[in-house]
Order: structure tokens, then sequence, then C-alpha cells
């Protein structure tokens, strides 16, 4: 089965170490996922910038590793991202700020790749939401 | 075909940008022709509320984004009655307002649902 997986909860929160988990059991189950999309909150999970403590799960370091491991398509919404301080070096420098915290293998894109990856997905499957 | 979608708004319009966000994606799936609907439930519906005012509280006005639901082709715009009089507002002029059952059944006829 294809699937789209959304999250819109930072790498703290419980819903993306699920969404995490969730993304794992599917390709260790054979599925494929057509597309990661970062949204809302869940943009925080792609930062580079993000230390855990050394007895904690380092949660956006997992979703990194999984997405160059399985050449997964990651994308983080740029509108999100950029009002949150999540920045790529293209946007740091756009916009003159000191500092980018988001590389590969996320890419910063728009809303239309949620809607792209919901409709190319037999399911989409959302982490995260109130 | 494409899939259709249906997002449910469960934020008020001025606890942060999650509104603003939800609305967002109801906008771009309308940019694509995408079969797409919202559903206001919760303290969403604040978002239907008339006579808002946004400088007060020193935010942008939503209700712009609101207008552009019909711009876009987005037809299919409803509140939770439920939720509408929890909180004592009155059916809204720009959304169709539904009761549990009736929510129950629309959120079957749509392929996905997405909760924001």
């Amino acid at each position: 089965m294809k699937f789209a997986i959304a999250v819109f909860s930072a790498a703290h929160a419980p819903s993306s170490r699920r969404a995490l988990l969730f993304a794992q059991a599917a390709l260790a189950g054979g599925h494929e996922i057509v597309r990661l999309f970062f949204y809302q909150d869940g943009v925080y999970g792609a930062s580079n910038n993000i230390v855990a403590p050394q007895d904690e799960q380092d949660i956006a370091r997992q979703w990194r590793e999984l997405v160059n491991v399985h050449q997964l398509d990651g994308v983080v919404c740029i509108a999100a991202a950029l009002r949150r301080g999540v920045l790529n070096a293209e946007e740091a420098t756009r916009y003159q700020r000191s500092a980018a915290n988001l590389d590969a293998p996320w890419a910063l894109s728009g809303l239309g790749q949620l809607h792209d990856a919901a409709q190319a997905a037999d399911r989409l499957i959302c982490f995260g939401g109130p | 075909m494409s899939k259709s979608l249906l997002v449910i708004s469960r934020q008020a319009p001025w606890s942060g940008p999650s509104a603003r966000e939800a609305l967002d994606i109801v906008l771009a799936g309308g940019a694509f022709d995408l079969p797409i609907g919202v559903l206001f439930m919760d303290d969403g519906v604040f978002q239907l509320a008339p006579h808002q005012d946004a400088k007060a509280v020193q935010q942008k006005d939503l209700s712009a984004n609101l207008q552009a639901l019909g711009l876009f082709g987005i037809d299919d715009v409803f509140a939770c009655s439920h939720s509408l009089g929890e909180r004592g507002l009155t059916q809204p002029a720009n959304a169709q307002s539904l009761d549990s059952e009736a929510i129950a059944k629309m959120i079957d006829r749509y392929d996905q649902v997405m909760t924001l």
C-alpha cells in the first residue's frame, strides 16, 4: 500500500514518535511511503539544531536517518517553516538570517506537495492534530 | 478521479497559527481544483463568528481567507451545530451547520479526512 504521512507536531511530541514508528513499520511491512510532509509544528522535526538529552530519544535524528536510509521524499512546508525559524541556507540568505538549520535530506516546498502526496497515496495518515 | 479531502478545523482563530494553516490547506486544495470540504468544529467554529476585531488582539484578520473559499471553488463549508450551541453562537452565514449524525455521514463520503 502507498502511504502519505503528514506530521503536525514537534519532534518532542509523542505523536511525532508514533509517526516515526508508523513509518518504520510501514516500510518494514513492504509498503511504500510516497512522501513525508511536515506541517505546522511538525517543521521543527526537520531542524538540525535539536539537541536531545543523552538519555532521551533523538526523534529528529531518527527521522533524518529514516529519510536517508530509505531515500524518502521528505518535504517541509516552507511557509510553516519560515514562521517558526526553520530555514535552509537559501532561505537564510534570502531573509538575511545568520543561521540555517535545515538541509538535506529535507526539502522546503509548498502545500501543493501535501495535496499531491495525498492524491498519489492509497492512504493519507496524519499525526499530531489537536 | 481526484480523491476528496475533508479538513476539520478545530482551533480558534486567535489561538496561534493553526486556524490559518488549516485554511491554507483548504485554499491550496481549491487552487488545484481538488474536491475539498472544510468542517469547523469545537473551537474552530469561532472562526465563523461575525464582527471579529483582529486588530484588538494585534492579529491579522482571517475573514478574508474565509471569503476566499468561494473564489477558490470551495462550496462545501460546514459547521458543527453542537459546537456552535456550546459556545452560544448562532447559525453562521458562511457555513452550513450540521448535527453529529449528519457529520458522521459526511465524513464517510470523503476519501480522506485531516484534522487540524
